[in-house]
């Protein structure tokens, strides 16, 4: 019996340490995934996009609402700002995915003057088929963003079945193109 | 793939600038109202800060958030209707104060378990303490000659310690 | 030239701690005296070389040397010389380099102190030591090397964080350090006394001074801390619990319970499995708490030097000394033998009460910092852990942890009779009835939690007051009499007293400011007054200065009570123009009982008026008031003359090999 008892911190200890290095070492080398204490998964994983209709950013009228991402197979759903400087890093992904490869993205300007967010499409180029202003990020908030940009992907019933934070970088546009193929199917 | 994590970060805190937390304009008219306000902040997480409530942080989002809540208070929401809004949206990450679920019990009845596990323990050990020394007085049965030995001793002793 | 000196003396450092580690545990396994002895100048060698080395960097602080690279990232030839000097530990490798320098300095310590400690004992508490230090060596060498040189050297460095350019902040981290670092020498000890297989209450004895000089210095660091935090981050908040403050707090309430368990093994003979233990653990949490920080595997806002490759490092010093020492413990716990006999109800019993809250205070930390980690890295959702949990759970441990404490002290040893005790606390039941009483009348009963506090401070406190009273018999006696036994009390009785009872303050400033804070938030031209709790502040102006290394719009407050003026305020906004940072410097001004806090924030949009929060804490000084009094109590307990050197070590005691013979007498009741 107190040998158990004294055993216990051990044990305790070892199971513990395991832990850590797992997040730390491990888990980067068995998963793929590195451990990363400050990425949240999304809340609507698998459920459908949230309720929303946003006025159109460009003269084309082309608003983002719910409605419109219902139907048309898979989509991406981009939210970006014209002052946030890692949009820039990740723009060139988002056009190659747009032009090279078909997929069709809408963008969602989050808390961001117009003018603004339609000087950094005429500059880096313009991959979105339909951009809605967010200008209070109100909408940003129901779709659970926390930090720009973030990119959704949506199937053909509008269902989110993806969230990324951060810029998209070629390696996760690989990824998302995967994911696209596979849903659009 | 980390640096540019360290790169988002970075632009988030600079997005973060340090104003004030509560800003006079978000607060409610009603003293009641603005005050369970102020409570449910403190029970969600500022996700861009990592760690602090929105109603300490200076962020951005962290002030939609305020003034999300105050809405839905305004609307007529219960402190656990406007909790539940931010928690469909955000997830478990929101809540400062995790869900009782199977996948937290161990989080919220574990101080708990090691409070009976160690007290048992410590009554285990009290008691142990406690009957040896019974037992250490039975075997050590003093005669009358013993015990008025110790008296005197003791006696001479506290004369000692007085002086 | 001086950064390869400083280089140079970390690697001959190394060579000494291995020198250290080894020879002395081979001399005592074969009772070799030669070999025994030579831990004692290796020990003073290496803190010797570390003392170069540290200075060293601290040079190329001073001088601005850019061309090393630690020295470009971390500082800028602007900024004032305090700042210059504190930068030298407020980074990753040159805090590193502080912790070795007190390490070595401990084991030191110990090698000048420990005349009175048996040759064999002492050796191997050296050796145990050496082996710490060959740890952070080699880690420090391997992966934080501060030395390295940056070619070209740049014009000039990237400037410290301007939230560390602070006074309290510049000496936090040492305090914190010499606490932490402080453990590894009581660590060094149970090794030890787990090695000779052989702990008796001369053991509790010799541990117990260094446990202290680690606590004491533990509760300044985390003091500094949070009063940093008050001060510093504008809203007056003092705790959060975040995983790095949590990271300190576990230490030290392992060390509580560890300084308190030591008493039962010096007093009684008992309780030694669990203080070899806790002695284990208290230094296993302060090495968890400097693998979170450092290692990333928690988010934390203070968290710095986040490198995954360092974490495995660390990680990897903290299984060898924490695994290792646990295995030792598990082999030879089981063959210590029980000692002395006591009742449940005794002051014995009263630390094993306090020692079960404790510990089971650290592990409810423990818990609520790491279970977001271990949840996640099984694969299950991320939460957050915050301020509602622990004081869900936090809290009630504390308020039985209190009541105990204000009655531990005056039972007797051995056995003792609780109403009796109970009975001679009576003064203190009616003052704190009284302090109820006021709270009531003052603050009303919004808030019932707010109340049980208080009364649980005001009983620390008095119970304190009156068990030292009744210590010195006070108005029983003639006073002269009385004065005549608080003189031949023990320093340690005095010091129990005084840290009680300044945790009671403490907790009165906890208590007081969580739950009776007014504030006003609002928009505010020159001219204009506000009035909070009473206090009536007027803006008199804002005006932009420039100091030193940064811009600063600074507003001036004129504080008035009834109409007369109390104090002057001068809330900032900093920018650092080097550091691209912002920061605010609240303004306070304390009353003692309470602090006036105003802080300055942006110019509205309109550009006529600011945003301001103005703040009313009460009580809130008693928190680091309170902290500083039971560091002292610490420091007067550790003056104790038991645990002066030279001082005959009571009856039976050979010097030579640790006894049973070293008993304290029991303070005369």
């Amino acid at each position: 019996m107190s040998r158990v008892v004294i055993l216990l911190p051990v044990v305790l200890f070892f199971a513990l340490a395991g832990v850590f290095a797992y997040a730390l070492y491990f888990k980067e080398l068995f998963t793929g995934v590195a451990h990363n204490p400050s990425e949240l998964p999304s809340a609507l994983i698998d459920r459908p996009a949230p309720e929303f209709a946003l006025p159109a950013l460009r003269d084309d009228g082309q608003g983002l609402s719910s409605a419109d991402l219902k139907g048309g197979g898979a989509k991406l759903v981009n939210v970006f700002a014209s002052w946030c400087a890692p949009c820039r890093i990740e723009h060139p992904q988002l056009m190659e995915m747009a032009k090279a490869h078909g997929v069709t993205l809408h963008g969602i300007a989050y808390k961001d003057k117009p003018e603004d967010s339609r000087r950094f499409l005429e500059v880096l180029g313009d991959p979105f088929t339909r951009v809605g202003v967010d200008r209070d990020g109100r909408a940003a908030i129901d779709w659970g963003v926390y930090g720009v940009p973030e990119t959704y992907v949506v199937d053909a019933d509008g269902h989110i079945r993806y969230r990324h934070v951060g810029p998209l970088m070629p390696q996760d546009m690989e990824k998302m193109l995967g994911m696209v193929r596979e849903l659009g199917r | 793939m980390r640096r540019w994590h360290a790169l988002l970060t970075l632009v988030l805190l600079l997005l973060a600038s340090p104003t004030l937390a509560v800003m006079p304009d978000e607060k409610l008219a009603d003293p009641a109202l603005e005050a369970r306000a102020r409570e449910i902040s403190k029970e969600l997480r500022c996700l861009v800060c990592q760690n602090q409530s929105i109603d300490d942080s200076d962020a951005g989002l962290a002030r939609d958030l305020r003034v999300l809540v105050r809405e839905r208070l305004v609307a007529g929401d219960s402190n656990d209707q406007v909790l539940r809004f931010v928690h469909d949206r955000y997830g478990d990450f929101v809540l400062l104060r995790p869900p009782v679920r199977p996948e937290t019990w161990g989080l919220w009845f574990g101080p708990a378990v090691v409070l009976l596990i160690a007290g048992a323990g410590a009554a285990v050990y009290l008691r142990g303490r406690r009957k040896d020394a019974h037992a250490v007085a039975v075997s050590a049965d003093l005669t009358p000659e013993e015990e008025a030995r110790i008296a005197a001793l003791l006696a001479k002793e506290r004369g000692e310690k007085r002086s | 030239m001086i950064p390869e000196i400083g280089h140079y003396a970390l690697v001959l450092a190394l060579l000494l701690a291995i020198v250290q580690s080894v020879m002395p545990l081979v001399g005592a396994a074969r009772g070799n005296v030669a070999w025994m002895e030579v831990g004692r100048p290796a020990a003073y060698g290496q803190l010797l070389m570390v003392t170069v080395a540290f200075g060293a960097l601290m040079w190329a602080y001073i001088v601005s040397d850019f061309s090393v690279l630690n020295v470009a990232e971390n500082s800028h030839s602007l900024k004032p010389m305090l700042y210059k000097i504190s930068g030298t530990w407020g980074n990753h490798e040159g805090s590193l380099i502080l912790w070795v320098l007190m390490l070595a300095l401990f084991g030191a310590a110990v090698a000048w102190f420990g005349g009175n400690l048996p040759p064999t004992l002492k050796a191997r508490v050296l050796a145990v030591q050496g082996m710490i230090g060959v740890g952070f060596l080699l880690f420090t060498l391997g992966t934080s090397n501060p030395f390295i040189r940056l070619d070209p050297a740049p014009l000039d460095g990237q400037d410290l964080n301007p939230l560390l350019q602070d006074p309290g902040l510049a000496f936090h981290p040492p305090f914190l350090y010499l606490g932490y670092v402080g453990f590894s020498l009581t660590f060094s000890f149970a090794a030890a006394a787990l090695i000779e297989g052989r702990v008796d209450p001369a053991w509790g004895r010799w541990v117990r001074p260094w446990t202290l000089v680690a606590w004491a210095s533990l509760t300044l660091g985390i003091a500094l801390g949070s009063w940093w935090a008050y001060y510093e981050l504008g809203w007056g908040g003092w705790w959060f619990w975040d995983p790095v403050e949590n990271a300190s707090l576990m230490p030290w309430l392992a060390g509580t319970a560890l300084l308190h368990s030591a008493i039962v093994v010096e007093k009684r003979d008992a309780l030694k499995t669990w203080t070899i233990l806790l002695a284990i653990l208290t230094f296993a949490l302060s090495l968890m708490g400097t693998f979170l920080v450092r290692s990333g595997v928690l988010t934390s806002v203070h968290a710095f030097a986040v490198d995954p490759q360092r974490g495995i490092a660390i990680l990897f010093l903290l299984v060898l000394a924490t695994g290792g020492s646990l295995i030792l413990y598990a082999m030879r716990a089981p063959s210590l033998k029980t000692g002395g006999l006591f009742a449940p109800v005794s002051r014995e019993g009263a630390l094993v009460l306090n020692n079960l809250l404790l510990s089971t205070a650290t592990a409810t930390v423990l818990i609520g910092t790491l279970y977001p980690l271990v949840l996640d890295a099984m694969g299950g959702s991320k939460i957050s852990v915050g301020p509602p949990f622990f004081n869900a759970t936090f809290v009630p441990l504390m308020i039985p942890l209190v009541a105990a404490m204000a009655v531990g002290p005056l039972l007797a040893g051995k056995r003792a009779d609780l109403a009796g005790a109970l009975g001679r606390l009576w003064a203190a039941i009616a003052l704190t009835a009284v302090v109820v009483l006021w709270a009531l009348w003052a603050h009303g009963a919004d808030s019932v939690l707010a109340l049980v506090g208080i009364a649980m401070a005001a009983w620390a406190f008095f119970g304190a007051i009156v068990e030292m009273a009744e210590r010195i018999r006070l108005f029983r006696v003639p006073l002269a009499d009385s004065i005549a036994r608080a003189r031949g009390l023990p320093h340690g009785a005095w010091g129990t007293t005084i840290a009680h009872a300044g945790l009671g303050v403490a907790i009165a400033g906890m208590v007081g400011t969580s739950a009776w804070v007014s504030e006003d938030i609002r928009v505010m031209r020159v001219g204009d007054t506000a009035t909070v709790a009473g206090y009536e502040f007027r803006l008199d102006k804002v005006e932009e200065l420039r100091v030193d290394n940064y811009i600063t719009e600074q507003g001036t407050f004129t504080v008035l009570r009834d109409g007369a003026v109390i104090a002057t305020l001068y809330p900032e906004q900093r920018w650092y123009p080097v550091a691209r940072m912002e920061t605010t410097e609240a303004a306070i001004h304390t009353t003692f009982v309470s602090d006036l806090y105003a802080v300055l924030g942006d110019r509205t949009e309109d550009g006529t008026g600011h945003t301001v929060r103005l703040y009313h804490h009460p009580l809130v000084p008693w928190i680091w008031f309170g902290s500083v009094v039971m560091v002292i109590g610490g420091l007067v307990s550790l003056s104790d003359r038991r645990f002066r050197i030279g001082v005959p070590q009571g009856r039976g005691q050979s010097g030579k090999a640790p006894s049973a013979g070293g008993i304290a007498p029991q303070p005369a009741e």
